[in-house]
């Protein structure tokens, strides 16, 4: 029992498009039959709409549902409807609710709540440390007991080295891997945005990437040392993105994200001193944003993660400054890359596609989403030529902090199938 | 009035043209000669209201913005953080919408935090001037600056200006910077490097960080340094950063001249055989402020380019 949902019922349809499966290499049209949740039949060569993309739905490893504590925010029920929305048949929350997820009692009430209301399946995490204060190590081997994926302090970094070798090695007893948010506190202290030309004119305190690459690096190598596997969130910077290549070609099991904001936007946004452009780690750079597209490619970076990070309105409607980190992020993923990479000839379609679904799959130990006769159906229909407006009353989330709001984006989820159930259809 | 023009706000020095700037500073120069009669006040903006909202403490922009405002006869009214409705929680959107009901045709806001005068802007009808926010821009200060070198000096093309200290934490060096590229003057930006935001270049200045490069200059522009950026390791002392930038008498050359925004500390980033000197412009900058700050009411209120005449400036 990793994932959960409530029971949904086990729908049969056929679906007519162009199917891409990247695991498969298959590209070309075809119809995909379903009976009773189950892919029973795809039949290729057949004539299908050429806008129309059948994908494997997309797997999330990175969401923040805000339950228990801030249901005001989100919910598991309209986290997992943006999610559906989005085209996701599978997402896992980060355990920095209020309370933190950092005993089995916690996150026993989180399954039990997720078996009620999660539309789609939907995965938990805990904490790595106690409360997250990275002082005491959460009793993981209970917490995987209990349904954790894998540990996480994610919001703050586990800025002890000593406490890390320690969680790295215990994790073996719990055989999950740890996910990192790599963030040196104290030459990230105070920065409100990237440290760059923009930052200097603004006169915002800078949240330099050093801060981030050098913590990918000190992870990295305690966790050769230690030879454990880590998954390392939401990258932002050309220099953790080199330093997770080099650590893979020296055998260091690692997997990373990159979020669509990060591989879509730059620092350049910030000027609007919008709340909106605002998140942790902040928007970098043209020439770091490239290097992430580059990791995309050669899979250096194998997940897109929204990092989907719902605010209450009033808490983003204020400064820069003031205004709390994050954006939302699972209703516009697909939207963003397609008009931001793959339109542009960045990025093709099936590297992507594969980035959202069966390379946080792997990273996380969870079921890869496949189109094939005998697999349950984890689906997804695209629109790749379909425009659409990104506002306020379009989302399903309770929160409406968009990095995208007002912008018109091209492409757009038509279906969601997650696990044999229909969860979405425009 | 407000239908007929286009609504205007000075919230950055990116907000004004070459032609915009040198017709404030025009502007600034007549209203002065106005302040040498018997009678200073000038009935131009009469029946208009100035509000004055500060979240931080200031002595020479508010009470040069206040001054400002009633002598071109405006009704004003100043806000202070402490003791209001902010003290108790009240968000800077809220603050505005209630401000807003009086109607002012001004809102002046200074506040800590960066776009604070934008979100003012955004929540109100008033045109808004920009008295300092966070560490971003002042550009009343920008232009008051502009104005006392263009006094002293006869021109601001090609002049050149030594800006000495702690630019990473200055809206004022932000916005000097800024304000010298739009009228073709060159920058020049003196400091430890760990005062220098990274990036700076991009603003259109050059970097030092040898005390010597303010030879070259017109003006030597003195930062003021602050205790608390110890703490933070920006520095290791204060006796080391006055050794290494201190504006002592040695170190200005003749025919320089020296500013400062003030509030200054004597003995630690300038000399006060300096700040006394007749080299020091301070004091003429304090009444600039004056000037400058009428000379911006009067062009956001009486919308340059649909009012050409401007009959109220004639001086007797």
């Amino acid at each position: 029992m990793t994932l959960v949902s409530r029971n949904g019922r086990r729908d049969s349809l056929v679906l007519r498009a162009r199917l891409v499966d990247p695991v498969g290499g298959v590209d070309g049209p075809a119809v995909v039959t379903v009976e009773d949740g189950v892919i029973t039949a795809v039949e290729h060569g057949a004539t299908a709409p050429a806008s129309l993309v059948l994908a494997p739905a997309f797997v999330d490893p990175h969401v923040h549902l805000r339950t228990p504590g801030r249901e005001d925010e989100e919910t598991i029920a309209s986290g997992t409807e943006a999610a559906a929305a989005g085209g996701y048949c599978a997402i896992v929350a980060m355990p920095n609710t209020d309370p933190v997820v950092d005993t089995a009692s916690v996150l026993h009430a989180l399954v039990e709540r997720a078996r009620d209301e999660a539309v789609v399946p939907t995965g938990f995490t805990a904490a790595i440390s106690k409360g997250q204060r990275g002082e005491e190590l959460a009793e993981m081997a209970e917490l995987a007991e209990a349904g954790a994926l894998a540990f996480t302090d994610d919001g703050r970094p586990v800025a002890s080295a000593g406490l890390l070798r320690r969680a790295l090695a215990y994790s073996a007893v719990a055989d999950r891997p740890l996910a990192l948010h790599c963030e040196e506190p104290t030459l990230s202290c105070g920065g409100h945005m990237h440290e760059g030309a923009v930052s200097a004119r603004l006169g915002l305190a800078g949240w330099p990437s050093i801060a981030e690459s050098v913590m990918v690096e000190r992870d990295l190598a305690l966790a050769a040392f230690e030879d454990r596997p880590i998954h390392l969130q939401h990258l932002s910077a050309r220099a953790s993105v080199e330093a997770v290549r080099r650590a893979r070609a020296a055998g260091v099991a690692a997997s990373a994200e990159a979020s669509p904001h990060h591989l879509c936007a730059t620092d350049e946004r910030v000027r609007s001193l919008d709340p909106n452009v605002k998140m942790n780690p902040p928007l970098r750079a043209e020439d770091d944003r490239r290097a992430l597209v580059e990791g995309l490619l050669d899979g250096t970076i194998d997940c897109i993660a929204t990092d989907h990070a719902p605010h209450a309105r009033h808490e983003k409607d204020t400064t820069f400054e003031e205004a709390p980190f994050g954006v939302t992020g699972l209703e516009t993923a697909f939207g963003a890359l397609n008009t931001y990479l793959v339109r542009t000839g960045e990025a093709p379609l099936e590297v992507v596609l594969e980035r959202l679904s069966a390379g946080p799959a792997r990273a996380l130990g969870l079921p890869v989403p496949r189109i094939a006769v005998g697999e349950p159906a984890n689906l997804v229909l695209l629109d790749l030529e379909a425009e659409w407006v990104v506002t306020e009353d379009g989302f399903r989330s309770r929160s409406v902090n968009s990095w995208l709001l007002g912008e018109r984006l091209t492409g757009t989820v038509v279906k969601t199938v997650a696990a044999g159930s229909v969860v979405y259809a425009a | 009035m407000r239908a007929e023009h286009p609504r205007r706000h000075l919230l950055g020095v990116d907000d004004l043209t070459r032609d915009d700037a040198y017709r404030i500073l025009d502007t600034a120069r007549a209203l002065e000669r106005s302040l040498d009669r018997e009678v200073k006040k000038l009935p131009t903006l009469r029946g208009r209201l100035v509000l004055n909202l500060f979240y931080e403490s200031s002595t020479r922009t508010l009470s040069s913005f206040e001054l400002a405002a009633k002598r071109l006869s405006a009704d004003t009214m100043t806000l202070r953080a402490s003791g209001s409705s902010v003290d108790k929680g009240e968000s800077l959107r809220d603050t505005a919408s209630t401000l807003a009901a009086y109607d002012p045709d001004v809102i002046v806001i200074r506040h800590p935090h960066i776009g604070a005068p934008h979100l003012v802007a955004a929540a109100t009808q008033a045109l808004v001037v920009n008295a300092g926010d966070g560490k971003h821009q002042h550009p009343t200060q920008a232009l008051l600056d502009l104005f006392t070198i263009r006094e002293a000096l006869g021109r601001l093309e090609d002049v050149r200006v030594a800006i000495v200290g702690d630019v990473l934490h200055s809206r004022v060096a932000r916005s000097l910077v800024e304000g010298l590229r739009l009228v073709g003057a060159s920058p020049l930006v003196v400091a430890p490097p760990t005062l220098v935001p990274r990036g700076i270049e991009g603003m259109g200045c050059e970097v030092s960080h040898r005390i010597d490069a303010i030879g070259d200059a017109d003006v030597v522009y003195v930062l003021r340094m602050q205790q608390e950026r110890m703490d933070a390791a920006y520095v290791p002392s204060l006796r080391e950063y006055t050794s290494l930038y201190g504006i002592t008498p040695e170190r200005v050359r003749p025919g320089q001249v020296v500013m400062h925004p003030g509030p200054m500390n004597r003995g630690v980033e300038i000399d006060p055989r300096v700040a006394d000197s007749g080299a020091s412009l301070i004091t003429t900058q304090v009444r600039a402020g004056l000037v400058v700050r009428m000379a911006v009411l009067y062009d956001l209120l009486t919308a340059p380019g649909l009012h050409v005449a401007q009959p109220v400036l004639e001086v007797a």
